[in-house]
């Protein structure tokens, strides 16, 4: 399918670099946020600890992306300038990443699903024409793989868990499906990044995502809700209400304060 | 002269866990030096991890009192930082501090999948268990260890 990146001759125009670095990263970045709103709030101190580790993380991965992706740009933008001034519709995050917490249940189950993606997407990106794809792939898959091991590990205790458990991460996996299959589907910079050799085809992702989360699902005693063939496309800048709102907080801030520094 | 960099380094502190030094937990990657200037290439622990920045600040503050001028430090992501790069001085200085050194070494990812027996690092029993995979800073796990009650940090294999 794909062109091997040895053979690749032609180097990704600045503009696609810069789309795909803001869609990796924007996607860390606004999960970061989301597991950053469970500070103070999870169920034990041990997963409040696990929650913000892992969105810090996931922090780290997205400074590294957006300023990287400030640099290729040229126009003088920095991490800070990309993660708060832009609006809503300059994000091109997954929409999954984005939806609002729920409980602890639902919080995992979103986690695992990006998670189990993340492993697929990083393994693959190591092989990148563009070197700074590739080493940070190389460095985050490491953190993706303790990630995963936490989160599927609890898709695991809470679906084999009580009743009151099961049906709680049930209740978030049917809310989260339908999110999932943009991942995969064509359509954006994934799939330009693709052709020019700096990443994965999106679709190609998908069978060891499927197997991985389906063989999980199983072990937690989940049931795997359907396909719905409406999409939501986060990564075209299509998101759901709760961007907005997210950014809200995020930028107030920066646009209230413009220029402030710690 | 570069040597002379190695051992100032030697003496800088890691902000997080401080007996150990940053060429302990073995996160410097290069030292140059070109036209009187130092470069010292560091790889980031986690690629979140916030001490980051203040040991790139004290790296630079103290090759400055040491009369380098101007010394930069520059990330190196390529190729990823390790738990294995840790010396063994670190590991013995790390199980004194009360941290379990890393169980064993990571060339295989399949070990992320299997349990390691970490030994307690205050009565060295076996009988611990792990109480989260996540701890106070992005490095470690925090273990309980069923001999002598005590809690304790595990350094994770990565």
């Amino acid at each position: 399918m794909s062109a091997s990146p040895a053979i690749v001759t032609h180097s990704a125009s600045a503009e696609l670099r810069f789309r795909y670095a803001t869609y990796l990263g924007d996607t860390s970045l606004i999960l970061a946020q989301r597991l950053g709103e469970w500070v103070g709030h999870a169920p034990a101190l041990e997963e409040d600890l696990a929650l913000a580790n892992i969105a810090l993380d996931l922090l780290g991965q997205a400074r590294y992306l957006l300023s990287y992706a400030g640099e290729i740009e040229g126009k003088g933008r920095s991490e800070d300038d990309l993660a708060f001034l832009r609006d809503p519709s300059d994000f091109s995050n997954l929409a999954l990443v984005e939806q609002p917490n729920v409980d602890f249940g639902h919080t995992i189950v979103r986690q695992f699903l990006l998670d189990a993606w993340q492993l697929e997407l990083f393994e693959k990106l190591q092989a990148s024409s563009e070197p700074r794809f590739a080493e940070l792939a190389a460095k985050a898959l490491k953190e993706t793989r303790y990630h995963y091991r936490f989160s599927a590990g609890w898709v695991v205790r809470l679906g084999d868990g009580t009743e009151e458990s099961h049906n709680r991460v049930q209740a978030g996996l049917d809310a989260l499906w339908r999110f999932t299959s943009e991942m995969f589907a064509p359509g954006a910079a994934d799939e330009e990044a693709a052709a020019a050799g700096l990443g994965p085809d999106p679709a190609s992702l998908r069978a060891a995502w499927l197997a991985n989360v389906e063989q999980v699902l199983q072990t937690a005693t989940l049931k795997r809700p359907a396909d719905v063939p409406f999409r939501w496309f986060g990564k075209r800048h299509q998101h759901t209400d709760h961007l907005s709102h997210l950014l809200a907080e995020m930028q107030f801030m920066q646009r209230t304060y413009p220029g402030a520094q710690w | 002269m570069e040597r002379a960099v190695w051992r100032i380094l030697a003496d800088v502190p890691d902000p997080e866990i401080p007996v150990l030094s940053v060429v302990e937990l073995g996160i410097i990657r290069h030292v140059r030096i070109a036209e009187g200037r130092v470069t010292v290439g560091v790889s980031p622990t986690y690629t979140g991890c916030p001490a980051t920045e203040v040991i790139a600040r004290s790296i630079e503050a103290r090759l400055q009192a040491e009369g380098y001028e101007n010394s930069k430090v520059e990330p190196v992501l390529s190729p990823p930082w390790t738990s294995d790069w840790l010396t063994e001085s670190a590991r013995i200085k790390l199980e004194e501090y009360g941290i379990a050194p890393p169980a064993h070494a990571v060339s295989n990812p399949k070990h992320l999948f299997r349990e390691p027996k970490v030994a307690c690092p205050r009565c060295s029993s076996m009988q611990t268990a792990k109480v989260s995979e996540f701890a106070s800073t992005p490095c470690k796990a925090l273990y309980r260890c069923s001999s002598c009650l005590e809690p304790f940090e595990y350094f994770k294999c990565i």
